[in-house]
């Protein structure tokens, strides 16, 4: 188990990419550190560079520039058996002619492990997978979450294991099955306390098993943070809309001797200290942070979608579209509506970064 | 895992592959008394007469003509037969097909020598004997078979979604086949024509046998002239270098399907 | 496999297919089994011989002698090149503009007439201005393919290797080419050695290839007629005078179609039954 930071990491797929041409890397300049015993998880939309990162985090890249230390010690180069790290495949990967029992067995006996310390660790992370039944079955004939969980066995069998890497784990896997293999992932996490890191474009995967959040887009990191923290405080626009349904609403705003303006109204946000000129700037507004008011904003109702337990409402203001959510019990009102955001939870954004914060 | 010897295996193995096409085209371009006169690496009198030969006699240069001839008539024959009869066995179900498909293939393991007797009597009596037509038709027995094989695994990677969809939207099925399934195996038709290009090509026994003049292969022709006309190794040597011709143009064309063609798309 | 739809009209799509083979396969077929049971003296006249050209074929030395060098032939051959075929794949790279390259050399051999491969090994192996014969001479090794047996089975087996060994290398890297990359990086994640990738990653996931080279590598090696005929002619005396050539010996030299025919059934008959007895053995783990 080991702490992982990364320095000024970028990477080309290129052989010999142009170093002043952004446009060549597929992750540009990133630096970050995860701790130990964490479960973390990079989320980010397909191509953002994401399994890059994991490939590159588990050895099977080698980075263009930039160093990358496991508890200090510089692994920037050494291959995945060196850094020591488990990982798990979109697809399931299983050895095919062996048992479940020498499948999880194979990485301690390429290791040398006796086999005496083999069979009560392989039966171990059995037990704990659910596949004691199917132990000496062959693999091959198990179904698509039960081969994922031999991928993840083989991880787990080794007790010395600098981190676990999961990418896109549970692509394959029947939906009512999702639910239940990402519960034990949890479970697991909290049992063994390894470092985890899971790869996925799905935010409620993210947002689920993770304690930490990594926020990618376009081979940036965009945000670090807990799941409330990327609800409540996303640091740029991108993170409002990637995470949360519907997304975050923004909305052009001007400030003028340090007070907001949306549409000529003076809205407050939580943030406008911040900002020390004048100009023009962007207000975000999470739907759930909107409320109907009997003085605010004015705006109209075009549409009404149910969503289960609240509605969302999507109104029109001054050329722009701002949503919110209503509970189901309240009545829908129609035609004009007056508009409040909730001061908290209102912020101000430049060039897309949210201000004032420090990125 | 790759070492630097192991990275030259495969030119080794190409090297060895090359050293007798070498001499094959060095020995075409010598004179005859260069070859009788003793060893030589290389041509040291360098001569197209050999070449001059065939490409001027009819008798030599017919024999390519005909050769082409029904090789293009079977490759084209086979595929077109194939078609249905593979669609037929990745699609349906049918009284007797496994033993049908099973029995198309024990064919290709039939010797052409068991074959070649036979075969001749029969095209003797219905009157295909020298005719191209005798050989291509004769071919199709080992060609259609690996047709039937190459061209049902293609057609397996190809959900029935598609059919299914096209016969709701109101297509008639040839028109579906026609218009949307062609098109969607073309890779796999290509690679069955390259197979059944490459056997009908490379065949000599039955093609031999079931020509007399008129439709004489340039396989037939080559080993009349090494047996009659004693040493004619530069001749010989010239006509079979013509003959890697055909084989090499088509192998350039399909050059990006070989990998998937050889594994007949059933991986 | 399951979501075929039953439909006996699929016989229409079927049936060119079967009356071409048919017409093809089975009436040369019956003329064959007609032959085999009856006597001829020429002149279109047969009696009935019964089960006679069968035990004579079955007990005749010269059959026993052909069938046994046929199949030491077929268990060299399969024996040097299923390995050296498997080998040089692996050994092959992946992408890049070699592979092309590769590829298109190696498959030339395949796309030549089988005569002119035996007449091409005939100018490799003629004493004094072959190639070959003079590269083994100077290693002062005494060759000469037309008087010695040891030297024509030799030239015959390379001449094999060179014709078909890339069939081989072909089907092995279409297999080893369609493995995705996970399993080669699963790999790397477990600590496993070359060995190991290759004995469980590999290797399994050929075994498909596999069973079809070594099919068609025996039936293929095991009609083998052209190349030899053209190259030893089957000599010297009857080193080389395998299955196939002694049938065309008999039939098409002696006209002696009576115990040709029956030698014929019995020749097809041992192909089908070797190549299913291969095709089970290969495939027997694959239920289990």
């Amino acid at each position: 188990m080991a702490k992982i930071s990364i320095e000024n990491l970028r990477h080309s797929y290129l052989p010999f990419p142009d170093p002043a041409r952004e446009d060549q890397y597929v992750l540009k300049k990133l630096s970050i550190d995860w701790q130990d015993g964490g479960a973390y998880a990079l989320l980010g939309p397909s191509g953002c560079g994401k399994t890059t990162l994991l490939n590159l985090i588990s050895g099977l890249l080698i980075p263009t520039e930039g160093t990358m230390k496991f508890d200090g010690r510089d692994v920037t180069r050494a291959t995945p058996e060196q850094r020591n790290i488990a990982q798990v495949f979109q697809f399931p990967v299983i050895y095919d002619t062996m048992t479940v029992f020498d499948n999880l067995a194979f990485p301690l006996r390429n290791r040398g492990v006796s086999e005496a310390e083999i069979a009560p660790r392989v039966k171990e992370i059995a037990e704990m997978l659910d596949l004691s039944r199917t132990l000496y079955n062959r693999a091959s004939g198990l179904t698509a979450d039960g081969k994922q969980k031999i991928s993840l066995g083989r991880g787990l069998v080794r007790s010395d294991v600098a981190a676990i890497m999961f990418d896109e784990p549970l692509t394959v896997i029947d939906p009512h099955l999702k639910w239940q293999l990402r519960s034990k992932l949890k479970e697991l996490h909290q049992r063994t306390k390894r470092t985890m890191i899971y790869v996925t474009h799905d935010q409620t995967e993210a947002l689920t098993f993770a304690d930490q959040v990594v926020v990618m887009n376009n081979g940036e990191i965009v945000q670090q943070g807990t799941p409330v923290e990327l609800f409540e405080r996303p640091h740029h626009t991108f993170v409002g809309h990637f995470i949360g349904s519907p997304g975050m609403n923004v909305l052009p705003c001007e400030i003028k001797g340090g007070k907001t303006f949306y549409a000529g109204q003076m809205i407050k946000a939580q943030n406008e200290k911040a900002l020390k000129a004048d100009g023009k700037f962007e207000i975000g507004v999470r739907p759930e942070f909107v409320t109907l008011a009997k003085t605010g904003i004015a705006a109209d109702v075009v549409k009404v979608s149910d969503a289960g337990r609240f509605r969302i409402i999507e109104t029109i203001s001054g050329g722009n579209t701002i949503r919110l959510l209503l509970a189901e019990d309240v009545s829908v009102p129609s035609g004009q509506v007056k508009l409040a955001f909730d001061p908290e939870h209102t912020q101000i954004y430049q060039n897309g970064w949210l201000a004032g914060a420090a990125a | 895992m790759k070492n630097r010897i192991t990275r030259f295996v495969p030119l080794f193995y190409i090297i060895f592959l090359m050293i007798p096409i070498y001499w094959l085209l060095n020995m075409s371009f010598k004179t005859t008394n260069e070859i009788l006169g003793g060893f030589t690496l290389y041509p040291h009198n360098f001569t197209f007469a050999n070449y001059a030969t065939i490409l001027t006699d009819p008798s030599w240069y017919r024999g390519y003509i005909n050769s082409i001839e029904y090789v293009f008539i079977n490759t084209v024959f086979s595929v077109a037969v194939a078609l249905p009869a593979a669609y037929a066995f990745s699609r349906y179900r049918f009284l007797g097909d496994k033993h049908l498909f099973f029995w198309l293939l024990t064919n290709r393991m039939a010797p052409p020598a068991v074959f070649a007797l036979p075969v001749f009597q029969l095209y003797s009596e219905v009157g295909l004997f020298d005719t191209p037509w005798a050989v291509a038709l004769a071919h199709t027995l080992f060609n259609i078979p690996l047709a039937v094989w190459i061209l049902e695994g293609f057609m397996g990677g190809v959900p029935t979604a598609l059919d299914e969809t096209a016969f709701v939207d109101g297509y008639s099925f040839p028109r579906f086949f026609f218009r949307i399934f062609i098109p969607t195996i073309a890779a796999g038709i290509g690679v069955a024509c390259f197979f059944c290009f490459m056997f009908s090509w490379v065949e000599l026994l039955l093609a031999k046998t079931l020509t007399s003049v008129a439709a004489k292969p340039i396989a037939a022709i080559m080993t009349k002239t090494a047996s009659a006309s004693g040493y004619q190794l530069g001749l010989l040597a010239a006509a079979g270098s013509l003959t890697l011709i055909p084989g090499a143009v088509v192998v350039y064309f399909v050059r990006n399907y070989i990998a998937k063609g050889f594994a007949l798309g059933r991986v | 496999m399951s979501n075929k739809i039953v439909n006996q009209k699929a016989w229409f799509l079927v049936a060119p297919v079967f009356l071409v083979v048919a017409f093809n396969a089975l009436i040369p077929l019956m003329t064959v089994v007609n032959f085999s049971v009856q006597e001829t003296f020429g002149d279109n006249v047969f009696t009935w011989a019964g089960v006679q050209w069968f035990q004579d074929v079955l007990h005749s030395e010269r059959f026993h002698n052909a069938l046994l060098k046929q199949l030491l032939f077929s268990a060299i051959v399969l024996a040097i090149e299923i390995p050296l075929g498997l080998a040089i794949a692996l050994t092959m790279p992946r992408k890049g503009i070699w592979v092309s390259f590769c590829l298109i050399l190696m498959a030339l051999p395949l796309l030549i007439p089988w005569n002119v491969v035996g007449s091409m090994w005939n100018i490799m192996a003629l004493p004094d201005i072959g190639l070959l014969a003079k590269m083994i001479n100077g290693l002062g090794i005494d060759y000469n393919y037309t008087r010695q047996p040891v030297a024509a089975w030799f030239t015959i087996v390379l001449m094999d290797v060179w014709h078909w060994t890339s069939l081989v290398v072909l089907l092995c890297y279409a297999g080893l080419v369609s493995i995705p990359d996970a399993y080669y990086q699963a790999a790397k994640v477990d600590g496993a050695k070359p060995w190991a990738v290759f004995r469980y990653i590999q290797l399994p996931k050929l075994k498909h290839v596999l069973t079809i080279a070594v099919l068609l590598r025996f039936m293929d090696s095991f009609m083998i007629y052209t190349e030899v005929s053209v190259l030893t002619g089957g000599g010297p005396g009857n080193a080389t005078t395998f299955l196939s050539i002694d049938l065309v010996k008999i039939a098409l030299g002696q006209f002696d179609l009576g115990p040709a025919a029956a030698m014929s059934l019995i020749y097809f008959m041992i192909i089908l039954a070797m190549s299913w007895l291969f095709y089970t053995l290969m495939m027997k783990n694959e239920e289990s």
